[in-house]
């Protein structure tokens, strides 16, 4: 029976998935850049510009772009899957495939620098962010060179949604496996997922949770930091894997507000009596020190878990970034001459795949700190007074 | 002349972003550095702990590395809007 209820709930779940996916329709068709600028600079290529490169690979997208085969050219192909577009205005919901977006591209001077946006029906959407259209103009900007068009509740699957959604069906189906395992021969030497998956999990029990917080209140709160450990290490390396369209998942700011907000309010809720006594009037201390410790303590409730947003989002983008500073020097050089690019190329990569390395180690330590520290701020809350 | 030219520029473009970047790798720099001396200095004197003392330098150094990547982001803010 139980094996029933999991078929069926990830079968659900993977048709909810798959029918999402195949609305938007995988894109293979020849992609034709209409473009409307006057001026033809009657150069196939455009100019390589290392800085938009690592922006577009970084930010999260309405599409998964696998690779591009003879880009700059006539026969520009692109290999990607376009995720379904929904959005609320006034009028109501709309949904439609991004590749109606991305199919039909302008481009546009702002403020000397060459930008593009892309047009459907009533809306334009520049640097992944969907607007309404205004009027005649299609798109305006204010002085500073920021964009003035009203903007639209955009409620759509993004790309780093369909890789928190790839990570938890991950994890449902390497734990929900082991687990099965452990209920049908409780007492049996542990042996495949089993044996990968129990040194962490009793890892997490008996390095992280307990000694934070202490032996009898632990057990409330180990699934739940496992479950964090697990989730951050998985997104972390799906996002490392190559040519399957670039995950950001960690570092989307978006993703690890939640997780640190998650945090704040658990902390909070659990916190006793003792907890809060000490923020608000800490024992024995001065009275003009206390004036000036009770705000920093306030403020502290609300930065530790701002810290643990920004940490996570910090380091993960940071790997991205060098990874693909790597690669882009490599065009960077190329665009002098095909020799330079050659050589280059050598070095960048071996700097690359020892990067690679590092961003592993970086996957996995940015989890475990992350739930060390929820464990070490739990812990704090749950603090019994010592007389 | 050349001066106060080169001054306006460092002041209203990003060229001070670039430099808080630099000032916080060196930041990372020494704590980091820091954090190693001590870890090598007291794997030295108990050799049967080097496994323990390890993993909490690696702990002590994302945290560290952490507080750097804070000033880098705000660079990073002020050369993309």
């Amino acid at each position: 029976m139980l094996k029933n209820n999991l078929t069926t709930n990830l079968l659900f779940i993977l048709f909810t998935l798959v029918s999402g996916i195949a609305y938007a329709s995988a894109d293979n068709s020849a992609h034709e850049e209409s473009s409307e600028t006057v001026e033809n600079h009657g150069e196939h290529k455009k100019k390589f510009n290392a800085g938009e490169f690592i922006i577009h690979h970084i930010s999260d997208a309405h599409e998964i772009h696998f690779f591009t085969l003879n880009e700059g050219t006539e026969t520009e192909k692109h290999y990607s899957i376009s995720l379904p577009v929904i959005i609320k205005d006034e009028n109501g919901f709309k949904m439609f495939s991004a590749s109606n977006f991305y199919h039909s591209k302008k481009d546009i001077e702002v403020k000397g620098s060459h930008k593009h946006y892309y047009i459907h029906e009533d809306f334009v959407m520049f640097e992944e962010k969907i607007y309404k259209t205004a009027g005649e103009a299609v798109i305006v900007f204010n002085e500073e060179g920021k964009i003035a068009n009203e903007s639209v509740l955009d409620l759509s699957p993004t790309k780093s949604i369909v890789g928190m959604f790839i990570t938890i069906i991950i994890l449902l189906l390497v734990f929900v496996s082991a687990a099965k395992k452990y209920k049908e021969n409780p007492n049996s030497a542990p042996k495949g997922m089993q044996g990968l998956l129990e040194p962490m999990i009793l890892f997490i029990r008996d390095e992280v949770a307990i000694p934070s917080i202490g032996k009898e209140k632990a057990n409330k709160f180990v699934p739940f930091l496992l479950t964090t450990f697990f989730f951050i290490w998985i997104a972390n390396i799906l996002g490392l894997v190559p040519f399957l369209g670039g995950f950001n998942i960690m570092g989307t700011l978006g993703v690890t507000m939640v997780l640190a907000t998650v945090i704040l309010i658990m902390t909070s809720m659990n916190g006793k009596s003792h907890y809060w006594s000490h923020i608000f009037w800490p024992a024995g201390v001065p009275l003009p020190i206390k004036v000036i410790l009770v705000p920093i303590e306030v403020i502290s409730i609300f930065m530790k878990p701002l810290v643990l947003m920004i940490r996570l989002t910090a380091n993960i983008t940071a790997g991205h970034i060098i990874i693909l500073a790597f690669t882009c020097l490599i065009f960077i050089f190329g665009q002098q001459g095909a020799g330079a690019g050659y050589g280059v190329g050598v070095g960048s990569v071996l700097f690359m795949v020892f990067m690679y390395f590092i961003e592993l180690l970086v996957a996995f330590l940015q989890a475990y700190v992350f739930t060390l520290l929820s464990a070490m701020y739990f812990g704090m809350a749950l603090e019994e007074p010592h007389h | 002349m050349e001066l106060l030219s080169i001054l306006l520029e460092v002041t209203t473009g990003t060229g001070l972003a670039a430099l808080g970047a630099g000032v916080a790798a060196v930041g990372a720099g020494i704590g980091v550095g820091r954090i190693g001396d001590s870890a090598l200095a007291s794997m030295a004197r108990q050799p049967e702990l080097i496994g323990d003392i390890r993993a909490n330098m690696i702990v002590a150094a994302a945290l560290v590395e952490g507080v750097a990547l804070f000033a880098i982001i705000i660079c990073l803010l002020v050369v993309i809007a």
